[in-house]
């Protein structure tokens, strides 16, 4: 006989003694254990608060009030992306000037030591530059946006917001809990796959997981924000870079209706299923230690950005070089991929060279601007690339960029295959292949239809 | 019979948690309800940085760490956020598994000091698997600026069990923390829980079960505890024993039962 039947047979044993039934046996000790928690409380605790009143009530009754709930989260993200914006241009024109003035004195090294000239563009203008393109463009934003939400996420805000979002989830058949993880997949999508932990039916956690992308990470983040400073900034003057914020806000809400769409068309498709039903708790707001949080995230970010540009970035910038200047007849192949995927791209209101950045980019997202400009830098003329005129310059100038150039690649930044990064989580958390295939295949689907209608809408429509 | 773990009295089934099992560490297991500020208290005390934030349910890999005070290591595991341990989510089933059986030198239970009836069930009811446990009523800040007093004092004497008010993400109350965490796992300090009692009906059943329980599992289970969950129909802790006890152990209670 084994343990479980002994304690089987025990089991019968203490029914048959007690002789009521088990529900009220353990309404019964529950109770118990509840009386006895109230009475050492109440021996305890002593309020010297006279009429308290309470705040975290009354701050919820308009933070997830069904009038006021939305415009206010849509404002927080706006403000913060405004703060993004604005904080990010100096630092960033300081980073660039930085490192391109190394880059001249580099370059000077290579020419006295007398360096052959393949060296010194494999390594200067290939490796170097990568990382440095990633380091001036791509870090102040995250090092800016990345601690704000930190603090909102500190202060307790996060399951507001889930609970704001929750009939909306639960009306696509998805979990509630769907908007926590995405907040999560705002940091990084791959943080983000792992939080759909939090989400116990496997179904639901799936959909959560393959839909994760949709939200724009903080390697996408500064993407956005430079094309939507660059095209929607410069348009209008003196409200530019609040423009710029809404515009990228927009942007965001776009990608969270994706969101549902996609988890609808899941649950009536390949994971049908009724929604399980939860208890969210809403915590008490806490004062977050503001100090330690934005010293903290912001070395975080910066530790993050450099082992990446290290890793990632200068090695594609290095591939990226050499694509650009070895010659196969008289193009670079570079010249000819972005030719042979150009025709597609166009359909998609693309070029190649954009296409081509978004492929080689899928180790990580952080990388597909840079190289984007790397490759449209390498084949035409040398240019200081240290202010975002000169950005607009060689976007529109050089490389016929319209505006709806800009929303098309913007789209297609929050629509396309995770990086590769979040792909190996999906695999290694779900465990299958398949599911890992799917989440590459539906936002990469979704940003090709997108971007198409777009495309041909805005022209159909004469609107360019 | 050779060398087991179990004559050097360290429980064979703490293996099974990926718990390294070494004569001379300790392991403490941070138990709470959600959101209480286990994963500061366990970055205050490991100096890792895990990641935390003002949302329930946060923690989903049970993370451990390791510190060293005294010249005694430390191992601590920083358990799921639980309401009870009633086994009705998977994250209770791993909480109270890893008390009942990797059997943790000390559990620290630590509570939100500003909603502290709520976050006295769990303590009540881990008391009732383990002597070994500290109350941490953390948050102790929010607590004074909501001006709330926690007596600590008598909230120890209430329980039975050492009591200490931190607020983890200043550091405030972890020294004494320490201490009694060394002062529990060398048995300098012995907790007697006061543990709660149920109506005299269900008290009789415990009493008659409790012996016929104490000859199965012997003293590897706190068998009034074992009883109520009989009492209660709970087929959980019949699936948890099956998997963390041995054959040998089984074996036994073959004997015992023949």
């Amino acid at each position: 006989m084994s343990c479980r039947a002994s304690l089987g047979v025990l089991m019968k044993e203490a029914r048959e003694i007690i002789g009521i039934c088990q529900d009220e046996v353990r309404h019964s000790i529950v109770n118990s254990i509840y009386q006895s928690a109230e009475s050492i409380a109440a021996g305890t605790v002593s309020s010297k608060a006279g009429k308290n009143m309470d705040w975290d009530r009354r701050i919820d009754r308009v933070l997830t009030s069904p009038v006021w709930g939305f415009p206010i989260m849509f404002g927080m993200l706006t403000v913060i992306l405004w703060m993004t914006i604005t904080g990010a241009n100096i630092p960033s024109a300081i980073l660039a000037q930085g490192l391109f003035w190394i880059e001249e004195r580099l370059t000077e090294l290579f020419i006295a030591v007398g360096a052959p000239a393949w060296l010194h563009g494999f390594l200067v203008l290939g490796v170097y530059r990568g990382a440095a393109w990633v380091v001036s463009v791509m870090l102040p934003p995250m090092a800016i946006f990345f601690p704000l939400f930190t603090l909102l996420e500190d202060l307790g805000y996060l399951p507001r917001v889930a609970f704001n979002l929750d009939r909306f989830f639960k009306g696509a058949g998805a979990h509630g809990k769907q908007a926590l993880t995405m907040s999560m997949g705002f940091g990084c999508n791959a943080a983000g796959v792992i939080a759909c932990r939090i989400i116990d039916s496997p179904r639901e956690r799936l959909i959560a997981t393959l839909t994760n992308s949709f939200v724009p990470c903080n390697g996408r983040f500064p993407t956005l924000i430079a094309l939507a400073t660059v095209f929607v900034g410069s348009s209008a003057a003196s409200m530019s870079s609040a423009a710029a914020a809404l515009s990228v806000a927009g942007l965001v809400v776009f990608g969270i209706a994706i969101t549902l769409l996609i988890s609808w068309l899941l649950t009536k498709t390949l994971l049908k299923g009724i929604p399980s039903s939860f208890t969210l708790e809403l915590p008490p707001y806490r004062k977050p230690q503001i100090v330690q949080v934005i010293v903290r995230s912001v070395l975080d970010r910066i530790i993050f950005v450099l082992t990446r540009a290290v890793i990632i970035a200068a090695p594609a910038g290095g591939i990226v070089w050499i694509l650009a200047n070895t010659m196969i007849g008289d193009t670079s192949i570079l010249a000819a991929l972005a030719g042979w995927l150009d025709p597609f791209a166009r359909h998609l209101g693309l070029d190649g060279f954009i296409l081509l950045a978004f492929i080689l980019g899928l180790p990580a997202n952080e990388i597909v601007f840079p190289i984007l400009i790397m490759s449209y830098v390498s084949g035409g003329v040398m240019m200081e690339l240290d202010s975002l005129e000169a950005l607009r310059r060689l976007l529109v100038d050089q490389h016929g960029w319209t505006w709806l150039t800009a929303l098309c690649t913007m789209l297609f930044v929050l629509c396309h295959w995770p990086c590769g990064t979040t792909l190996f989580t999906i695999q290694r958390e779900q465990r299958s292949w398949y599911w890992m295939a799917v989440a590459a295949v539906i936002p990469t689907v979704v940003g090709i239809v997108v971007c198409i209608t777009v495309n041909y809408l805005v022209r159909a429509l004469g609107l360019i | 019979m050779g060398l087991t773990y179990q004559s050097v009295g360290i429980p064979a089934t703490r293996e099974m948690f990926n718990v390294k099992v070494t004569d001379n560490r300790s392991v403490i297991a941070l138990a709470g309800n959600p959101n209480t500020g286990k994963s500061t208290l366990f970055n205050a005390l490991t100096g890792l940085r895990q990641h935390t934030g003002n949302w329930p349910g946060k923690t989903v890999l049970q993370s451990k760490g390791s510190f060293i005070y005294k010249g005694r290591e430390y191992t601590v595991v920083d358990l799921p956020g639980t309401y009870s341990l009633l086994a009705n989510s998977v994250e209770e089933q791993v909480a109270r598994d890893f008390i009942c059986f990797a059997k943790p030198d000390t559990t620290v239970v630590v509570v939100d000091a500003t909603c502290l009836e709520r976050n006295l069930n769990l303590v009540l009811q881990v008391m009732e698997i383990t002597e070994k446990v500290i109350v941490c009523v953390n948050l102790i800040d929010e607590a004074r600026r909501k001006k709330l007093n926690v007596d600590i004092q008598k909230l120890s004497e209430l329980l039975g069990i050492p009591a200490v008010a931190t607020a983890a993400c200043t550091g405030e109350g972890l020294p004494q923390l320490l201490d009694l965490i060394s002062q529990v796992v060398c048995g300098d300090l012995k907790p007697k829980p006061k543990l709660v009692h149920y109506s005299s009906e269900l008290e009789n059943a415990i009493s008659k079960l409790e012996p016929k329980i104490k000859e199965v599992l012997g003293a590897e289970l706190n068998s009034r505890w074992v009883a109520l969950r009989l009492l209660e129909g709970d087929k959980t802790l019949i699936e948890s024993l099956e998997k963390f006890y041995s054959q040998e152990m089984i074996k036994a209670t073959r004997e015992v039962l023949a």
